[in-house]
Protein backbone atom coordinates (compact mmCIF):
# COMPACT_ATOMS: atom_id res chain seq x y z
CA UNK A 1 0.00 0.00 0.00
CA UNK A 2 2.95 2.25 -0.92
CA UNK A 3 0.69 4.97 -2.58
CA UNK A 4 -1.07 5.67 0.67
CA UNK A 5 1.70 6.29 3.06
CA UNK A 6 2.87 9.34 2.05
CA UNK A 7 5.32 11.60 4.36
CA UNK A 8 2.42 13.75 5.46
CA UNK A 9 -0.32 12.29 7.11
CA UNK A 10 -2.86 13.12 3.76
CA UNK A 11 -6.14 11.65 5.75
CA UNK A 12 -5.80 14.01 8.50
CA UNK A 13 -4.86 17.23 7.04
CA UNK A 14 -8.06 16.07 4.39
CA UNK A 15 -10.69 15.92 7.03
CA UNK A 16 -9.41 18.88 9.24
CA UNK A 17 -9.74 20.95 5.71
CA UNK A 18 -13.04 19.87 5.81
CA UNK A 19 -13.76 21.50 9.41
CA UNK A 20 -12.11 24.56 8.14
CA UNK A 21 -14.44 24.81 5.20
CA UNK A 22 -17.19 24.74 7.26
CA UNK A 23 -16.66 26.12 10.80
CA UNK A 24 -14.13 29.02 10.74
CA UNK A 25 -13.82 29.19 14.69
CA UNK A 26 -12.98 25.87 15.12
CA UNK A 27 -10.51 26.17 11.94
CA UNK A 28 -8.76 28.95 14.37
CA UNK A 29 -8.50 26.87 17.23
CA UNK A 30 -6.77 23.60 15.00
CA UNK A 31 -4.56 26.01 13.63
CA UNK A 32 -3.41 27.73 16.66
CA UNK A 33 -2.37 24.27 17.78
CA UNK A 34 0.09 23.64 15.38
CA UNK A 35 3.29 25.22 15.60
CA UNK A 36 3.77 27.86 13.01
CA UNK A 37 6.48 27.17 9.59
CA UNK A 38 7.57 28.99 6.49
CA UNK A 39 5.63 28.34 3.75
CA UNK A 40 5.63 30.09 0.33
CA UNK A 41 2.02 30.35 -1.63
CA UNK A 42 2.28 30.93 -5.30
CA UNK A 43 -0.81 32.15 -6.91
CA UNK A 44 -1.84 30.57 -10.53
CA UNK A 45 -4.58 32.92 -12.09
CA UNK A 46 -5.97 33.80 -15.40
CA UNK A 47 -8.85 33.66 -17.68
CA UNK A 48 -10.87 30.60 -17.78
CA UNK A 49 -9.15 28.16 -19.77
CA UNK A 50 -5.83 29.56 -20.13
CA UNK A 51 -4.26 26.70 -19.18
CA UNK A 52 -3.85 27.32 -15.20
CA UNK A 53 -4.27 23.91 -14.25
CA UNK A 54 -1.85 22.35 -16.53
CA UNK A 55 0.35 25.00 -15.89
CA UNK A 56 -0.30 24.36 -11.85
CA UNK A 57 0.15 20.10 -12.39
CA UNK A 58 3.82 20.53 -13.78
CA UNK A 59 5.12 22.84 -11.18
CA UNK A 60 3.63 21.35 -8.35
CA UNK A 61 5.77 18.12 -9.88
CA UNK A 62 8.69 20.27 -10.12
CA UNK A 63 8.38 21.61 -6.56
CA UNK A 64 7.91 17.98 -5.00
CA UNK A 65 11.27 16.91 -6.18
CA UNK A 66 12.59 19.20 -3.38
CA UNK A 67 9.78 20.26 -1.12
CA UNK A 68 6.21 19.21 -0.09
CA UNK A 69 4.21 20.16 -2.05
CA UNK A 70 -0.23 20.80 -1.92
CA UNK A 71 -2.17 22.14 -4.45
CA UNK A 72 -5.69 24.03 -3.87
CA UNK A 73 -7.81 24.34 -7.36
CA UNK A 74 -10.84 26.72 -7.17
CA UNK A 75 -13.43 26.84 -9.18
CA UNK A 76 -17.47 28.57 -8.91
CA UNK A 77 -20.18 27.99 -7.28
CA UNK A 78 -23.46 28.37 -8.78
CA UNK A 79 -24.85 31.61 -7.46
CA UNK A 80 -28.15 29.81 -8.02
CA UNK A 81 -28.33 26.74 -6.28
CA UNK A 82 -25.07 26.52 -4.62
CA UNK A 83 -23.27 23.64 -6.14
CA UNK A 84 -20.53 23.39 -7.97
CA UNK A 85 -18.44 21.13 -10.66
CA UNK A 86 -15.31 21.23 -9.47
CA UNK A 87 -13.08 19.80 -12.79
CA UNK A 88 -9.09 20.47 -12.15
CA UNK A 89 -8.35 17.57 -11.55
CA UNK A 90 -8.86 16.50 -14.83
CA UNK A 91 -5.79 18.68 -15.70
CA UNK A 92 -3.66 17.54 -13.02
CA UNK A 93 -2.79 14.30 -13.91
CA UNK A 94 0.96 14.22 -13.17
CA UNK A 95 0.37 15.87 -9.26
CA UNK A 96 -3.09 13.41 -9.01
CA UNK A 97 -0.73 10.43 -9.79
CA UNK A 98 2.06 12.10 -7.25
CA UNK A 99 1.55 9.97 -3.77
CA UNK A 100 3.47 13.14 -2.16
CA UNK A 101 1.25 15.91 -3.77
CA UNK A 102 -1.67 17.29 -1.65
CA UNK A 103 -4.23 18.21 -4.35
CA UNK A 104 -7.77 19.72 -3.07
CA UNK A 105 -10.17 21.40 -5.07
CA UNK A 106 -12.57 24.21 -3.49
CA UNK A 107 -15.57 25.73 -4.32
CA UNK A 108 -15.97 29.68 -4.20
CA UNK A 109 -18.80 29.12 -2.27
CA UNK A 110 -19.91 32.87 -2.79
CA UNK A 111 -17.08 34.22 -2.63
CA UNK A 112 -16.30 37.47 -5.30
CA UNK A 113 -12.39 37.89 -5.42
CA UNK A 114 -11.64 35.12 -7.53
CA UNK A 115 -10.54 32.54 -3.67
CA UNK A 116 -13.43 30.51 -1.52
CA UNK A 117 -14.00 32.06 1.90
CA UNK A 118 -11.89 30.20 4.26
CA UNK A 119 -8.53 30.12 1.82
CA UNK A 120 -6.54 31.74 4.29
CA UNK A 121 -7.00 29.15 6.61
CA UNK A 122 -6.85 26.62 4.69
CA UNK A 123 -3.46 27.74 3.29
CA UNK A 124 -2.20 28.28 6.64
CA UNK A 125 -3.18 24.30 7.87
CA UNK A 126 -1.54 23.05 4.92
CA UNK A 127 1.93 25.22 5.82
CA UNK A 128 1.70 23.84 9.79
CA UNK A 129 0.85 20.68 8.05
CA UNK A 130 4.84 20.82 6.57
CA UNK A 131 3.33 21.33 3.15
CA UNK A 132 6.11 23.83 2.07
CA UNK A 133 5.28 24.76 -1.56
CA UNK A 134 1.59 26.07 -2.06
CA UNK A 135 0.13 26.57 -5.11
CA UNK A 136 -3.18 28.23 -5.69
CA UNK A 137 -5.20 28.24 -8.71
CA UNK A 138 -7.70 30.82 -8.43
CA UNK A 139 -11.33 30.58 -10.46
CA UNK A 140 -10.92 31.59 -14.36
CA UNK A 141 -10.05 35.36 -13.50
CA UNK A 142 -11.69 38.54 -15.29
CA UNK A 143 -10.76 41.62 -13.91
CA UNK A 144 -11.97 41.90 -10.36
CA UNK A 145 -10.72 38.55 -9.18
CA UNK A 146 -7.69 39.95 -7.64
CA UNK A 147 -7.86 38.35 -4.15
CA UNK A 148 -5.19 36.53 -4.85
CA UNK A 149 -2.50 39.12 -4.61
CA UNK A 150 -3.41 39.30 -1.12
CA UNK A 151 -2.82 35.48 -0.26
CA UNK A 152 0.08 34.78 -2.31
CA UNK A 153 3.69 35.26 -2.18
CA UNK A 154 4.04 35.36 -6.07
CA UNK A 155 1.50 35.38 -8.53
CA UNK A 156 1.21 33.95 -12.22
CA UNK A 157 -0.80 35.66 -14.42
CA UNK A 158 -1.16 33.06 -16.98
CA UNK A 159 -2.52 34.42 -20.52
CA UNK A 160 -3.07 32.46 -23.83
CA UNK A 161 -4.42 33.11 -27.54
CA UNK A 162 -7.30 33.59 -28.90
CA UNK A 163 -9.19 34.03 -25.37
CA UNK A 164 -9.40 37.92 -25.33
CA UNK A 165 -6.75 37.94 -23.60
CA UNK A 166 -5.14 40.45 -25.17
CA UNK A 167 -6.21 44.33 -25.26
CA UNK A 168 -8.98 43.90 -23.04
CA UNK A 169 -7.21 42.15 -20.40
CA UNK A 170 -4.19 44.29 -20.52
CA UNK A 171 -6.24 47.25 -19.84
CA UNK A 172 -8.02 45.40 -16.70
CA UNK A 173 -6.98 45.26 -12.91
CA UNK A 174 -5.78 41.85 -13.63
CA UNK A 175 -2.57 42.95 -15.14
CA UNK A 176 -1.20 45.05 -12.28
CA UNK A 177 -1.15 41.76 -10.02
CA UNK A 178 1.01 38.98 -11.90
CA UNK A 179 4.54 39.09 -10.65
CA UNK A 180 5.11 36.79 -13.60
CA UNK A 181 3.60 36.71 -16.97
CA UNK A 182 3.36 33.40 -18.81
CA UNK A 183 1.87 33.13 -22.21
CA UNK A 184 0.61 29.65 -22.62
CA UNK A 185 -0.33 27.68 -25.60
CA UNK A 186 3.47 28.40 -27.19
CA UNK A 187 2.11 26.00 -29.97
CA UNK A 188 -0.77 27.67 -31.18
CA UNK A 189 -1.27 30.35 -33.44
CA UNK A 190 -1.55 33.91 -32.23
CA UNK A 191 1.03 33.05 -29.23
CA UNK A 192 3.87 34.77 -30.85
CA UNK A 193 1.91 38.11 -30.69
CA UNK A 194 0.71 37.38 -27.43
CA UNK A 195 4.20 37.07 -26.29
CA UNK A 196 5.07 40.42 -28.29
CA UNK A 197 2.21 42.66 -27.06
CA UNK A 198 2.69 41.58 -23.20
CA UNK A 199 6.12 42.22 -23.56
CA UNK A 200 5.44 45.67 -24.67
CA UNK A 201 2.78 46.46 -22.58
CA UNK A 202 4.50 45.74 -19.62
CA UNK A 203 7.32 48.04 -20.71
CA UNK A 204 4.97 50.73 -21.31
CA UNK A 205 3.84 50.62 -17.71
CA UNK A 206 7.52 50.97 -16.45
CA UNK A 207 7.22 47.00 -15.06
CA UNK A 208 10.45 44.71 -15.65
CA UNK A 209 8.77 41.87 -14.71
CA UNK A 210 9.29 38.06 -16.87
CA UNK A 211 7.31 37.43 -19.19
CA UNK A 212 7.60 33.27 -20.48
CA UNK A 213 6.15 31.21 -22.90
CA UNK A 214 5.21 28.07 -22.09
CA UNK A 215 3.17 25.35 -23.68
CA UNK A 216 2.00 22.79 -20.67
CA UNK A 217 0.70 20.14 -22.61
CA UNK A 218 4.18 19.29 -24.15
CA UNK A 219 6.22 20.88 -20.98
CA UNK A 220 8.12 23.31 -22.87
CA UNK A 221 9.20 26.68 -20.89
CA UNK A 222 8.30 25.06 -17.79
CA UNK A 223 11.59 24.55 -16.29
CA UNK A 224 12.15 28.21 -17.34
CA UNK A 225 8.99 29.58 -15.16
CA UNK A 226 9.93 27.34 -12.40
CA UNK A 227 13.59 28.96 -12.17
CA UNK A 228 12.43 32.03 -12.44
CA UNK A 229 9.81 31.45 -9.53
CA UNK A 230 12.36 30.49 -7.28
CA UNK A 231 14.17 33.52 -8.27
CA UNK A 232 11.39 35.99 -7.50
CA UNK A 233 10.99 34.48 -4.06
CA UNK A 234 15.03 34.21 -3.00
CA UNK A 235 14.77 37.99 -3.77
CA UNK A 236 11.70 38.52 -1.92
CA UNK A 237 13.40 36.82 1.24
CA UNK A 238 16.54 38.93 0.70
CA UNK A 239 14.54 42.58 0.14
CA UNK A 240 12.20 41.57 2.90
CA UNK A 241 8.93 41.64 0.78
CA UNK A 242 8.40 38.32 1.59
CA UNK A 243 7.62 39.12 5.40
CA UNK A 244 5.80 42.22 3.90
CA UNK A 245 3.99 39.71 2.15
CA UNK A 246 3.40 37.49 5.44
CA UNK A 247 2.43 39.88 7.68
CA UNK A 248 -0.40 41.11 5.17
CA UNK A 249 -1.59 37.97 4.63
CA UNK A 250 -2.14 37.33 8.41
CA UNK A 251 -3.87 40.48 8.89
CA UNK A 252 -6.30 39.37 6.18
CA UNK A 253 -6.61 36.09 7.22
CA UNK A 254 -8.01 37.82 10.73
CA UNK A 255 -10.49 39.82 9.23
CA UNK A 256 -11.42 38.12 7.09
CA UNK A 257 -11.79 34.68 9.52
CA UNK A 258 -13.71 37.81 11.58
CA UNK A 259 -16.01 38.32 8.66
CA UNK A 260 -16.81 34.63 8.18
CA UNK A 261 -17.27 33.94 12.16
CA UNK A 262 -20.18 36.78 11.56
CA UNK A 263 -21.42 35.49 8.82
CA UNK A 264 -21.68 31.78 10.27
CA UNK A 265 -22.74 33.14 13.56
CA UNK A 266 -24.78 35.76 13.62
CA UNK A 267 -25.13 36.74 9.77
CA UNK A 268 -28.80 38.74 10.62
CA UNK A 269 -26.49 41.10 11.87
CA UNK A 270 -26.01 43.63 8.83
CA UNK A 271 -24.73 45.85 10.10
CA UNK A 272 -21.56 44.32 11.66
CA UNK A 273 -20.92 42.51 8.40
CA UNK A 274 -20.91 45.43 6.47
CA UNK A 275 -18.40 46.85 9.41
CA UNK A 276 -16.06 43.57 8.68
CA UNK A 277 -16.89 43.65 4.78
CA UNK A 278 -15.62 47.15 4.60
CA UNK A 279 -12.64 46.77 6.73
CA UNK A 280 -11.58 43.99 4.52
CA UNK A 281 -11.96 46.03 1.26
CA UNK A 282 -9.85 48.45 3.10
CA UNK A 283 -7.14 47.60 4.91
CA UNK A 284 -3.93 47.71 3.96
CA UNK A 285 -5.02 48.88 0.46
CA UNK A 286 -2.26 50.93 1.00
CA UNK A 287 -1.10 52.81 -2.66
CA UNK A 288 1.85 51.16 -4.11
CA UNK B 1 -22.94 21.34 5.27
CA UNK B 2 -22.42 21.21 0.75
CA UNK B 3 -22.59 17.43 -0.15
CA UNK B 4 -19.14 16.83 -1.79
CA UNK B 5 -19.51 13.99 -4.40
CA UNK B 6 -16.19 12.78 -6.28
CA UNK B 7 -17.54 11.24 -9.62
CA UNK B 8 -14.95 9.28 -11.41
CA UNK B 9 -14.81 6.87 -14.64
CA UNK B 10 -12.33 3.99 -13.85
CA UNK B 11 -10.31 2.24 -16.27
CA UNK B 12 -10.46 2.41 -20.18
CA UNK B 13 -13.99 2.93 -20.50
CA UNK B 14 -14.64 6.03 -23.12
CA UNK B 15 -18.30 6.37 -22.10
CA UNK B 16 -18.12 9.79 -20.00
CA UNK B 17 -21.92 10.75 -21.25
CA UNK B 18 -23.43 9.37 -18.25
CA UNK B 19 -20.83 10.24 -15.77
CA UNK B 20 -21.08 14.16 -16.75
CA UNK B 21 -24.83 14.72 -16.65
CA UNK B 22 -25.17 12.97 -13.08
CA UNK B 23 -22.16 15.33 -12.37
CA UNK B 24 -24.43 18.49 -13.37
CA UNK B 25 -27.14 17.41 -11.97
CA UNK B 26 -25.80 17.06 -8.88
CA UNK B 27 -24.48 20.24 -9.32
CA UNK B 28 -27.63 21.78 -9.64
CA UNK B 29 -28.84 19.93 -6.86
CA UNK B 30 -26.74 21.75 -4.99
CA UNK B 31 -23.79 19.35 -4.18
CA UNK B 32 -20.05 20.16 -4.64
CA UNK B 33 -19.47 17.74 -7.00
CA UNK B 34 -15.68 16.44 -8.23
CA UNK B 35 -15.30 15.17 -11.77
CA UNK B 36 -11.31 13.43 -12.08
CA UNK B 37 -12.31 12.73 -16.12
CA UNK B 38 -11.74 9.63 -17.75
CA UNK B 39 -9.20 6.95 -17.29
CA UNK B 40 -8.86 6.45 -13.57
CA UNK B 41 -7.10 3.53 -11.83
CA UNK B 42 -8.87 2.63 -8.84
CA UNK B 43 -5.81 3.58 -6.59
CA UNK B 44 -6.03 7.26 -8.03
CA UNK B 45 -9.85 7.07 -7.53
CA UNK B 46 -9.21 6.14 -3.80
CA UNK B 47 -6.82 9.01 -3.74
CA UNK B 48 -8.81 11.82 -5.13
CA UNK B 49 -11.65 10.62 -2.56
CA UNK B 50 -8.90 10.76 0.55
CA UNK B 51 -7.70 14.24 -0.40
CA UNK B 52 -11.19 15.98 -1.31
CA UNK B 53 -13.00 14.32 1.75
CA UNK B 54 -15.85 13.54 -0.36
CA UNK B 55 -19.09 12.12 1.36
CA UNK B 56 -20.14 9.64 -1.32
CA UNK B 57 -18.24 8.34 -4.00
CA UNK B 58 -19.63 7.94 -7.50
CA UNK B 59 -18.20 5.18 -9.92
CA UNK B 60 -19.57 5.12 -13.59
CA UNK B 61 -18.88 2.07 -15.82
CA UNK B 62 -20.17 0.79 -18.88
CA UNK B 63 -17.18 -1.09 -20.01
CA UNK B 64 -18.41 -4.27 -18.14
CA UNK B 65 -15.63 -4.42 -15.66
CA UNK B 66 -17.62 -3.36 -13.02
CA UNK B 67 -17.17 -6.53 -11.10
CA UNK B 68 -12.93 -6.16 -10.99
CA UNK B 69 -13.26 -2.16 -10.68
CA UNK B 70 -15.45 -1.93 -7.50
CA UNK B 71 -13.88 -4.90 -5.64
CA UNK B 72 -10.38 -3.00 -6.21
CA UNK B 73 -11.65 -0.06 -4.72
CA UNK B 74 -13.27 -1.45 -2.24
CA UNK B 75 -10.08 -3.02 -1.02
CA UNK B 76 -8.71 0.18 -1.79
CA UNK B 77 -11.10 1.97 0.64
CA UNK B 78 -10.35 0.33 2.96
CA UNK B 79 -7.05 -0.24 3.20
CA UNK B 80 -6.42 3.61 3.17
CA UNK B 81 -8.86 4.37 6.61
CA UNK B 82 -10.83 6.53 4.70
CA UNK B 83 -13.69 4.33 6.75
CA UNK B 84 -17.32 4.02 5.44
CA UNK B 85 -17.94 6.07 2.64
CA UNK B 86 -21.23 4.75 0.54
CA UNK B 87 -20.31 3.66 -2.81
CA UNK B 88 -22.75 4.48 -6.10
CA UNK B 89 -22.02 2.89 -9.04
CA UNK B 90 -24.05 3.45 -12.33
CA UNK B 91 -23.78 2.23 -15.73
CA UNK B 92 -24.36 -0.99 -17.40
CA UNK B 93 -24.38 -3.76 -14.94
CA UNK B 94 -26.73 -6.55 -15.12
CA UNK B 95 -29.32 -7.37 -12.46
CA UNK B 96 -27.28 -9.94 -10.99
CA UNK B 97 -24.12 -8.18 -10.86
CA UNK B 98 -25.88 -5.17 -8.95
CA UNK B 99 -26.95 -7.74 -6.37
CA UNK B 100 -23.60 -9.06 -5.88
CA UNK B 101 -22.06 -5.48 -6.02
CA UNK B 102 -24.71 -4.49 -2.74
CA UNK B 103 -23.25 -7.82 -1.11
CA UNK B 104 -19.96 -6.63 -1.59
CA UNK B 105 -20.40 -3.38 -0.25
CA UNK B 106 -21.52 -1.24 -2.92
CA UNK B 107 -24.21 1.29 -1.04
CA UNK B 108 -25.96 1.38 -4.81
CA UNK B 109 -26.23 0.50 -8.44
CA UNK B 110 -28.05 2.93 -11.06
CA UNK B 111 -28.88 1.67 -14.31
CA UNK B 112 -29.56 3.50 -17.64
CA UNK B 113 -32.73 5.50 -17.80
CA UNK B 114 -32.58 6.22 -14.12
CA UNK B 115 -33.78 9.90 -13.24
CA UNK B 116 -31.54 12.44 -12.01
CA UNK B 117 -33.82 13.50 -9.41
CA UNK B 118 -33.93 10.05 -7.94
CA UNK B 119 -30.30 9.68 -8.37
CA UNK B 120 -29.65 13.39 -6.36
CA UNK B 121 -32.25 12.38 -3.95
CA UNK B 122 -31.09 8.93 -3.08
CA UNK B 123 -27.25 10.59 -2.30
CA UNK B 124 -28.98 13.62 -0.35
CA UNK B 125 -31.07 11.35 1.86
CA UNK B 126 -27.53 8.69 2.29
CA UNK B 127 -25.22 11.28 3.50
CA UNK B 128 -28.01 13.17 6.28
CA UNK B 129 -28.54 10.11 7.80
C1 LIG C 1 -23.43 6.69 -26.58
C2 LIG C 1 -22.73 5.35 -26.60
C3 LIG C 1 -21.42 5.33 -27.07
C4 LIG C 1 -20.67 6.59 -27.46
C5 LIG C 1 -20.09 7.22 -26.18
C6 LIG C 1 -20.04 8.74 -26.18
C7 LIG C 1 -19.59 9.28 -24.83
N1 LIG C 1 -18.63 10.17 -24.85
O1 LIG C 1 -20.12 8.90 -23.78
C8 LIG C 1 -19.57 5.99 -28.38
C9 LIG C 1 -20.09 5.98 -29.82
C10 LIG C 1 -18.22 6.70 -28.37
C11 LIG C 1 -19.51 4.56 -27.89
C12 LIG C 1 -18.43 3.73 -28.09
C13 LIG C 1 -18.38 2.40 -27.69
N2 LIG C 1 -19.38 1.68 -27.13
CO1 LIG C 1 -21.02 2.47 -26.53
N3 LIG C 1 -22.74 3.00 -26.13
C14 LIG C 1 -23.37 4.16 -26.15
C15 LIG C 1 -24.85 3.98 -25.75
C16 LIG C 1 -25.69 3.91 -27.02
C17 LIG C 1 -25.45 5.04 -24.85
C18 LIG C 1 -24.61 5.41 -23.62
C19 LIG C 1 -25.04 6.74 -23.08
O2 LIG C 1 -24.37 7.76 -23.27
N4 LIG C 1 -26.19 6.78 -22.41
C20 LIG C 1 -26.75 8.00 -21.84
C21 LIG C 1 -26.30 8.12 -20.37
C22 LIG C 1 -26.93 9.37 -19.74
O3 LIG C 1 -26.73 6.99 -19.68
P1 LIG C 1 -25.80 6.13 -18.73
O4 LIG C 1 -24.38 6.32 -19.03
O5 LIG C 1 -26.32 4.76 -18.66
O6 LIG C 1 -26.07 6.84 -17.33
C23 LIG C 1 -27.26 6.69 -16.59
C24 LIG C 1 -27.16 5.57 -15.55
O7 LIG C 1 -26.40 4.49 -15.99
C25 LIG C 1 -26.64 6.22 -14.33
N5 LIG C 1 -25.21 6.49 -14.17
C26 LIG C 1 -24.20 6.46 -15.03
N6 LIG C 1 -23.04 6.82 -14.46
C27 LIG C 1 -23.28 7.09 -13.18
C28 LIG C 1 -22.47 7.49 -12.13
C29 LIG C 1 -23.00 7.70 -10.86
C30 LIG C 1 -22.14 8.17 -9.79
C31 LIG C 1 -24.39 7.47 -10.65
C32 LIG C 1 -24.96 7.68 -9.34
C33 LIG C 1 -25.22 7.06 -11.71
C34 LIG C 1 -24.66 6.88 -12.96
O8 LIG C 1 -27.30 7.46 -14.39
C35 LIG C 1 -27.39 7.93 -15.74
C36 LIG C 1 -28.69 8.65 -15.89
O9 LIG C 1 -29.76 7.77 -15.86
C37 LIG C 1 -24.79 2.60 -25.00
C38 LIG C 1 -26.06 1.77 -25.05
C39 LIG C 1 -27.00 2.11 -23.93
N7 LIG C 1 -28.25 2.13 -24.26
O10 LIG C 1 -26.60 2.38 -22.81
C40 LIG C 1 -23.64 1.91 -25.71
C41 LIG C 1 -22.78 0.86 -24.96
C42 LIG C 1 -22.52 1.38 -23.54
N8 LIG C 1 -21.55 0.83 -25.73
C43 LIG C 1 -21.07 -0.35 -25.82
C44 LIG C 1 -19.87 -0.66 -26.52
C45 LIG C 1 -19.51 -2.13 -26.60
C46 LIG C 1 -19.07 0.35 -27.09
C47 LIG C 1 -17.73 0.16 -27.84
C48 LIG C 1 -16.78 -0.83 -27.14
C49 LIG C 1 -17.80 -0.22 -29.27
C50 LIG C 1 -19.14 -0.42 -29.81
N9 LIG C 1 -19.45 -1.67 -30.06
O11 LIG C 1 -19.82 0.54 -30.06
C51 LIG C 1 -17.15 1.59 -27.87
C52 LIG C 1 -16.16 1.77 -26.75
C53 LIG C 1 -15.81 3.21 -26.43
C54 LIG C 1 -14.80 3.34 -25.32
N10 LIG C 1 -13.67 3.97 -25.57
O12 LIG C 1 -15.02 2.90 -24.23
C55 LIG C 1 -21.92 -1.38 -25.10
C56 LIG C 1 -21.29 -1.84 -23.77
C57 LIG C 1 -21.47 -3.33 -23.56
C58 LIG C 1 -21.17 -3.80 -22.16
N11 LIG C 1 -20.74 -3.03 -21.23
O13 LIG C 1 -21.36 -4.96 -21.92
C59 LIG C 1 -23.26 -0.65 -24.99
C60 LIG C 1 -24.09 -1.06 -23.76
C61 LIG C 1 -24.06 -0.94 -26.27
C62 LIG C 1 -24.47 -2.39 -26.39
N12 LIG C 1 -25.70 -2.71 -26.06
O14 LIG C 1 -23.70 -3.22 -26.82
N13 LIG C 1 -20.63 4.20 -27.23
N1 LIG D 1 -2.67 23.70 -27.35
C1 LIG D 1 -2.51 23.83 -26.03
N2 LIG D 1 -3.55 23.56 -25.22
C2 LIG D 1 -3.36 23.70 -23.88
C3 LIG D 1 -2.11 24.10 -23.33
N3 LIG D 1 -2.25 24.14 -21.97
C4 LIG D 1 -3.53 23.78 -21.71
N4 LIG D 1 -4.20 23.51 -22.86
C5 LIG D 1 -5.61 23.08 -23.00
O1 LIG D 1 -6.45 24.15 -22.62
C6 LIG D 1 -7.61 23.67 -21.96
C7 LIG D 1 -7.76 24.31 -20.60
O2 LIG D 1 -6.67 23.90 -19.79
P1 LIG D 1 -6.74 24.00 -18.20
O3 LIG D 1 -5.41 23.68 -17.67
O4 LIG D 1 -7.90 23.23 -17.71
O5 LIG D 1 -7.05 25.55 -18.05
P2 LIG D 1 -7.53 26.36 -16.77
O6 LIG D 1 -7.02 27.73 -16.92
O7 LIG D 1 -7.14 25.63 -15.54
O8 LIG D 1 -9.10 26.32 -16.93
P3 LIG D 1 -10.23 26.69 -15.83
O9 LIG D 1 -9.79 26.13 -14.52
O10 LIG D 1 -11.44 26.03 -16.37
O11 LIG D 1 -10.32 28.17 -15.83
C8 LIG D 1 -7.47 22.16 -21.89
O12 LIG D 1 -8.17 21.59 -22.96
C9 LIG D 1 -5.98 21.95 -22.05
O13 LIG D 1 -5.69 20.70 -22.61
C10 LIG D 1 -1.03 24.36 -24.23
O14 LIG D 1 0.10 24.70 -23.84
N5 LIG D 1 -1.28 24.21 -25.56
MG1 LIG E 1 -8.36 24.87 -13.96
Amino acid sequence: MRFMEPKIDQLRVSKVLSIIENDTEEARRIIDELPQRDYFVIGVTGSPGAGKSSLTDRLACMSADEKSTAVVAIDPSSPFTGGAFLGDRIRMRRATDDPEIFVRSMASRGNVGGLSPSIYNTVELLGRSGYERIYVETVGAGQSETDIVNLADIVILVLAPGLGDDVQTMKAGIMEIGDIFVVNKSDLPGSDQLFSRTRAILELSGKQLPVVRTNSIKGNGIEELHKKIGAILEDHVDSGRLSEKRRKRNLYNNLNSAYQIIKEHYAENAKLEELIKYLLENIGRESK
Amino acid sequence: MKIKVLVAKPGLDGHDRGAKVVAMALRDAGMEVIYTGLRQSPESIVKAALQEDVDVVGLSILSGAHMKICSKVLQLMKDSGIGNKPIFVGGIIPAEDAEELRRAGIFEVFGPGTSLKSIAEKIEETVKK
